[in-house]
């Protein structure tokens, strides 16, 4: 009678195997909490050093610095944070139009690739690589400086669009959504490209067989399977644009950085400006997030 | 946000066998930890100050602004000129000896007190305006060198427009530099005056001006200095004028981080260095002679250029820079009203008249206090 050999590893005491990964994870925890009461510590040592404790009492006070027309109504007198809250509707009318804009044409690109129409199939394509590999910036600066404020007539139509909507829509406002559009649009075709490239061959083939032509296909049978896979890659590319946004400054609209920007000059209260800008856009891009999250849900439970 | 080039580090020595990851967690990266907290918390006081940091790094950091000709602009040898660059000179040759020892950074207008106050840069030669806000403690926390360039606010417009007063731009949009002064005195102004007006922002002043160029706006507002630099780039100058009325006082100076007087100190004598020089005669061609001649002879006895100098007393040793940083600065970039014509002069394409900016001796406002 023998017993048979113990494998070395389980030989270790019985606690000692429990109580290493616990202590793995506390020291992990408390690496975390460390580093981030250091630079908490740092940041309040050395602004009360320097006589700068964190206030928020300057967001009553005016502003004074002028903005283009906006959404909501503005005066210089008006205080800081109504100048906040109109940047960020300012933000928010640019993201909101934008999905809704960038949605419309990445579909269709993403569809468009998979025509049988060979110049539709190729535009598609050459659209994506164009927009996909110029990076967001040079798409506002080629938008507003080239086509809208360059191209004779343009700017007289944009004036003729916001006096016929009555919404204050300005060139800046145009270009900024046009650039945004044009280059999320590149990604969200991918995405849908993708998303269609999931649904299995059969799909295609047993619509053809039941007599249905490519549109309908496409949008009976292959789409609403390929929404599952679309969404989730549609949440990050909507997250993209809204940040992209902050790119505004560049082409002369006042969108929430924007005006971040001038505030924290004028007062020099950096760290609270970009705090607010940070929470602003956590719940910007939260508010997306949670929107995309929804629909997938509904989508899942569809089945 | 930062203190001054004060920083805490951790360091972080990891284990060799993954075995020992438990026990030497405890000592290796928490008691380090600790520590490191514990001593950000009690933050010492003795700090280094800039000067000393400057001097055994061997170069000056220097935050300009790279798209002003006439204050710091590219050559087309890829190095920076302008006014603005060479106060970055001027202090460069007099701490550590030699002018071309100068890391730039190009700075945004928002940017600019950031880089500064987080330690990125050492000095801000940057068209900066001194405002009580600025300057103060619970502002930006700024200490400005002597006014190197007295400006005022303008407004360049379309000469074809007509425009002669700020009331001929009533309705009409005005494009500015977003995080400048500028934003604040064309609204102030505008409202007292009750005209109504429309502006935009862009945050880099190229953008700001090829808005004007195409029409997004029917004037540009930026200190007179600036708008002559764009003026100066734009396809035809002598289309665009730049209207008489100023918006404002825009007195430019270069900057330290609030709370370092000996690097403060030092910035500051070396920029009044320049125009005493100019007061006295001294330029970048005689300043060997006038050495020569005050060390031993005709000179000699001249005790005041003798201690502007640094042949005689320690003034330039009691702020912590070599005795003759005077000679050092003039040797490589010549006194102010030289460094002035180089870059402002009428031969230039940003000629300004030197006005205010003219030594007191000539009836401008630059006057150095005595080197005693």
């Amino acid at each position: 009678m023998s017993l048979s050999p113990v494998p070395p590893r389980l030989r270790q005491p019985n606690w000692r195997r429990r109580l290493l990964p616990i202590l793995f994870q506390a020291a992990i925890g408390l690496l975390v909490l460390g580093a981030i009461a250091l630079v908490l510590s740092n940041l309040q040592v050395n602004l009360i050093r320097r006589g700068l404790g964190l206030s928020f009492d300057w967001l009553g006070r005016p502003a004074r610095f002028p903005l283009a027309q906006g959404f909501l109504p503005y005066k210089t007198a008006d205080s800081y944070a109504w100048a906040f809250v109109v940047g960020f509707v300012n933000s928010l009318q640019v993201v909101v139009v934008g999905l809704v804009l960038s949605t419309i044409l990445g579909v269709l690109a993403g569809a468009a690739s998979f025509s049988g129409n060979w110049l539709l199939r190729q535009l598609a394509n050459v659209y994506v690589a164009v927009a996909r590999n110029i990076p967001p910036l040079l798409h506002l600066l080629f938008w507003y400086f080239v086509v809208f404020t360059t191209l004779p007539g343009v700017r007289g139509h944009v004036n003729a669009l916001a006096a016929w909507l009555r919404l204050p829509i300005s060139v800046e406002f145009m270009a900024l959504l046009v650039g945004l559009t044009v280059y999320t649009g590149a990604y969200i075709a991918e995405v849908v490209r993708g998303g269609i490239n999931s649904v299995p061959r059969g799909q295609w083939e047993a619509a053809r067989s039941l007599g249905l032509n490519e549109g309908r296909t496409l949008r009976l049978v292959v789409l609403p399977q390929a929404l599952r896979a679309i969404l989730p890659g549609l949440n990050s590319q909507y997250i993209n644009l809204a940040k992209n946004s902050t790119l505004a400054i560049a082409v002369g609209y006042s969108d929430i950085f924007s005006i971040v920007n001038t505030t924290f000059t004028q007062t020099g209260r950096s760290i609270e400006a970009f705090v607010i800008l940070l929470l602003g856009f956590l719940v910007l891009d939260l508010l997306i997030s949670g929107g995309m999250n929804l629909l997938n849900q509904v989508v899942l439970r569809r089945g | 946000m930062g203190g001054n080039g004060r920083v805490c580090h951790v360091k972080m020595a990891l284990p060799s066998k993954p075995l020992m990851l438990a026990k030497s967690f405890k000592r290796f990266v928490i008691a380090p930890l600790l520590l490191t907290l514990a001593s950000c918390a009690t933050a010492p006081e003795d700090k280094v100050s800039l000067l000393d940091q400057v001097q055994s790094r061997g170069e000056l950091r220097c935050g300009i602004s790279g798209t002003l000709p006439g204050f710091s602009y590219l050559n087309d040898d890829g190095s920076y000129t302008g006014l603005d660059v060479d106060i970055c000179r001027a202090v460069a040759a007099a701490t550590v000896g030699d002018a071309d020892k100068v890391d730039y950074t190009q700075l945004t207008a928002a940017q600019r007190f950031t880089a500064l106050s987080s330690g990125e840069i050492d000095l801000l030669s940057r068209n900066t305006t001194q405002t009580l806000s600025r300057d103060s403690a619970g502002g930006n926390g700024l200490t400005f060198a002597p006014v190197i360039f007295y400006d005022g606010q303008g407004i360049l417009v379309r000469r074809d427009r007509g425009v002669t007063t700020l009331e001929g731009l009533a309705n009409q949009t005005v494009c500015v530099g977003s995080g400048t002064t500028t934003e604040r005195n064309l609204n102030d102004v505008m409202q007292t005056r009750g005209i109504p007006y429309e502006a935009l922002k862009f945050e880099q002043a190229p953008d700001r001006d090829q808005a004007y160029l195409n029409g997004s706006c029917a004037a540009v507002t930026a200190d007179r200095s600036a708008l002559n630099s764009s003026r100066s780039g734009f396809p035809s100058p002598d289309d665009h004028v730049i209207l008489e009325e100023s918006l404002s006082k825009e007195p430019l100076a270069p900057a330290t981080v609030d709370g370092d007087d000996t690097w403060a100190d030092a910035v500051r004598w070396v920029v009044y260095g320049l125009m005493e020089a100019e007061e006295r005669g001294i330029t970048q061609d005689n300043v060997a002679d006038y050495v020569a001649s005050a060390t031993s002879g005709e000179q000699e006895e001249n005790a005041s250029l003798r201690r502007f100098l640094g042949i005689e007393g320690d003034l330039g040793t009691k702020l912590g820079l070599p005795n003759d940083f005077v000679v050092q600065a003039v040797e490589a970039v010549g006194n102010y009203g030289e460094i002035y014509g180089r870059h402002l002069g009428p031969d230039t394409r940003t000629a300004i008249p030197r006005g205010l900016n003219e030594s007191h001796v000539n009836g401008g406002l630059h006057y150095a206090p005595p080197f005693n």
